[in-house]
């Protein structure tokens, strides 16, 4: 099991002829994914690997039927409208890899998917990876680098960093732990699904059975996820790691993420830290602390792995 | 982007919102021509873009023109926070009844814009929120539905307050709302909102701030204020470092190598992605290192954006060694790094083997870039190596020099 | 100056042959292939280093015509 995609997910790719969706349409196909069309106006009638092109997502849904997913990979200018074009045609699930959006517009967009049932991950992200099923976005990149970082198995994986997801899955797969899901879930100030929103589904999930995330600082997305820890008495461990501790010394410089940039106590790694410690989660200060960590928590609820 | 009082206010008034007069003067005569215009008592204010000026003493009062300008001399080389003030905005003294607050900021988790009112302006609402909650409202409005005066009324409201003051201060809140969604803010706080002794309310201090991402679509209004791009209104100023690594990222527009930030210390950092970038910087101080500089490369930069930006790290006095690091890359080219680092380092005039500490970065195109590693020399290592221990054995080669 | 990591040769053949010296400049994504005034090819070394070893260039001559060196190899 995985959450999210698995390999019957089908999904279309909004920007399809640009030079970034060009190469993840073929990662994504060179990786098992159903990829039945993609959209670029004035494009219609080309084909990308083997994808066909359209003008607009209702010409997808009329001939090929209705898709479960879709990729975002157009100029923020049009990112809101494209996004919009996906759930108005009843898509369900969109990962946004376009960097560069004003809060306003992501906050939209997410406004929009909550009424019409859908979820949307990113903006500003890698997207989704169901390891030896499917992934939706680049993350991993080029298929053949995907398998050597990515392996099937028990651990869900979350991460404000895309890059930083697959160092992550790298070192797991290093030590023999394989991940169910890996979502890079977005840099940005205002993301689609935060940790704590993505919880429930890896809670749902049997297959998982602890989960390792990559947070930083900026926002309350660490403190939410304590929270929710705490209240649902979730039955699955996780291993934080904290990058960016060196920010906690420097107010108001942005580094990093458009979300990363401490304001006020909150921002900051230090509360962070203590605030998911509070909640059982583990922090480690090296990646590759991770998965002794994991195996350390798994060890005490008599999980085995 | 953070604006200053006065541009602050340029915006506030363009949005008709009621204020009192004020002129920002650049010298003592200015100040007192400012005084004399106005008539009556005037309130002196430092503008700089920090906190904490009043405590600072960079807020005086004047009784008469003369006043104004001996207060601009006081006020003008008052520094607060590290900041030295740009120019002195002297205001009309009105005779306040009460004092409000009222902001709009974005809620990260509701991922929805939020109104923040208070009935005790004037004083830190951190502490309001701590010590009085029943006196601070939250309200948070939708940005698919039409703009609502309700939802002033609302957070106005909900902390008791009615009567003629709840009508005059709606269009106020309603105005603020419109305000930070027509021009992208991440922040837009009246504090205090100050209710006359005549019952009027006026706009007496604010603060806007702009979200960076959005400044693109906000030209012309930055133009007429005349914040130009160079001014990027962080903590501190940029340096001359700072904007040298800007230009070499906008060269092209293949991937990044930018965000540089300088430091003070010996060894080099080309590191990336954005999570990578602050993961390496973190174990390279843990061990004892000390950067001359924070960067991020990624999104597949070309050969001579990094060879460039290499050069640049290079040319900072005091720097001894660079070291080359990055999460496993997806992308990104591990050959295309290479390339661009080793050119960089000849083009400097520098041995790549002896001035590149250590080269990691696995991932794409990794066995093409460990062939050029090999072939000049360079020290590298795959995955088997943890960023933090990469970032141990450059620290170690510069504590070794 | 000639490309560190990349060099890239072209048959004379081909090099004067304005129709593939077009279709090399097109597909390059680096611009390392531009046509002279006359049509004939020049090689942009200031751009050979950028080559992303995408092997376009090779695809779009005759076999054996266009070869792309790697420096490092030797």
């Amino acid at each position: 099991m995985s959450i999210l995609i698995t390999a019957d997910t089908s999904f279309i790719v909004q920007g399809i002829t640009g030079r970034e969706a060009v190469n993840l349409t073929r990662e994504n196909l060179d990786y098992g994914a159903k990829i039945i069309g993609g959209v670029t106006p004035g494009r219609a009638g080309r084909d990308i690997y083997g994808v066909p092109v359209y003008d607009c997502v209702r010409d997808i849904v009329a001939k090929h039927g209705q898709p479960d997913g879709s990729i975002v990979s157009v100029p923020p200018k049009f990112t809101r409208d494209a996004v919009f074009e996906a759930l108005e045609n009843g898509i369900k699930t969109i990962v946004i890899v376009t960097e560069n959006i004003p809060r306003a517009q992501v906050a939209q967009m997410v406004e929009l998917a909550e009424l019409r049932g859908a979820r949307i991950i990113g903006p500003n992200c890698l997207g989704i990876i169901s390891p030896g099923e499917a992934k939706m976005g680049g993350v991993g990149g080029p298929a053949a680098n995907t398998r050597q970082a990515y392996s099937k198995g028990p651990i869900g994986v979350m991460s404000r960093s895309g890059g930083m997801t697959t160092e992550i899955a790298s070192t797991l797969t290093g030590a023999g732990l394989g991940q169910s899901t890996c979502v890079s879930i977005g840099g940005d100030a205002i993301i689609g699904t935060s940790y704590a929103e993505l919880m429930p589904f890896f809670e749902a999930d049997p297959e998982t059975r602890a989960i390792a995330i990559y947070s930083e600082p900026g926002g309350r997305m660490e403190a939410e996820l304590a929270e929710w820890v705490t209240k649902n008495a979730s039955r699955l461990p996780i291993v934080a790691f904290m990058a960016g501790r060196f920010m906690d010394e420097m107010k108001g410089m942005r580094f990093g993420h458009a979300g990363t940039i401490v304001e006020g106590k909150e921002d900051t790694t230090a509360e962070k830290i203590e605030r998911m410690e509070a909640a059982g989660i583990s922090v480690a200060e090296r990646i590759e602390e991770i998965p002794a960590l994991i195996r350390t928590k798994l060890a005490e609820k008599s999980v085995e792995v | 982007m953070r604006f200053y009082e006065y541009e602050s206010k340029a915006l506030f008034a363009r949005h008709g919102m009621p204020l009192g007069q004020s002129r920002v003067a650049g010298s003592p005569e200015e100040a007192r021509a400012a005084a004399q215009a106005i008539g009556g008592p005037t309130v002196i204010k430092s503008q700089v873009l920090s906190g904490g000026r009043m405590k600072a003493g960079a807020v005086l009062f004047a009784d008469t023109p003369d006043e104004a300008a001996k207060h601009y001399e006081t006020v003008l080389p008052i520094v607060v926070n590290g900041e030295t003030a740009r120019s002195v905005l002297i205001e009309e003294k009105s005779p306040i009844a009460q004092e409000y607050f009222v902001s709009v900021t974005w809620d990260g988790r509701r991922k929805l814009p939020v109104v923040l009112f208070s009935d005790m302006g004037g004083i830190d609402i951190e502490e309001v929120a701590e010590t009085h909650p029943e006196h601070l409202s939250r309200t948070h409005f939708s940005t698919i539905l039409p703009l609502s005066e309700r939802v002033a009324k609302e957070a106005i409201g909900a902390v008791g307050v009615t009567g003629s003051d709840l009508n005059r201060l709606v269009p106020i809140v309603y105005k603020l709302m419109q305000l930070f969604l027509d021009y992208d803010l991440t922040l837009a706080e009246i504090n205090p909102l100050a209710k006359l002794e005549d019952g009027r309310f006026i706009v007496l201090d604010g603060h806007l701030d702009m979200e960076a991402e959005a400044r693109g679509d906000h030209k012309a209004v930055l133009d007429d204020l005349g914040i130009g791009d160079d001014e990027t209104r962080q903590a501190r100023p940029p340096t001359e470092f700072e904007l040298a690594g800007a230009r070499v990222n906008a060269v092209d527009h293949r991937g990044v190598a930018g965000n540089v930030v300088e430091f003070d210390g010996n060894l080099g950092l080309i590191i990336g992605a954005g999570g990578g970038s602050l993961t390496l910087f973190d174990a390279v101080r843990k061990q004892g290192g000390k950067p001359a500089n924070y960067c991020e490369i990624g999104g597949n930069p070309s050969m001579s954006k990094v060879k460039n930006l290499t050069k640049l790290i290079l040319s900072k006095p005091g720097v001894d060694k660079i070291a080359v690091m990055m999460n496993v890359v997806s992308n990104t080219r591990v050959d295309i790094v290479a390339r661009g680092v080793i050119k960089g380092c000849i083009e400097a005039g520098k041995d790549p083997a002896e001035v590149i500490a250590i080269f990691r970065i696995p991932g794409a195109w990794e066995d093409e870039g460990f062939k050029i590693l090999a072939k000049h020399g360079v020290e590298y290592c795959d995955r088997s190596v943890s960023m933090y221990e990469a970032a141990g054995r450059a620290c170690a080669k510069l504590e070794a020099n | 100056m000639p490309g560190m990591f990349i060099d890239v040769e072209v048959d004379a053949g081909v090099a004067s042959n304005a129709e593939l010296v077009k279709k090399l400049a097109e597909v390059c994504a680096v611009d390392i292939f531009a046509a002279k005034d006359d049509g004939t090819l020049q090689i942009v070394e200031e751009n050979l280093d950028e080559c992303v070893l995408c092997d376009l260039c090779i695809q779009a001559a005759p076999a054996g015509t266009v070869r792309v060196k790697k420096l490092y190899e030797r």
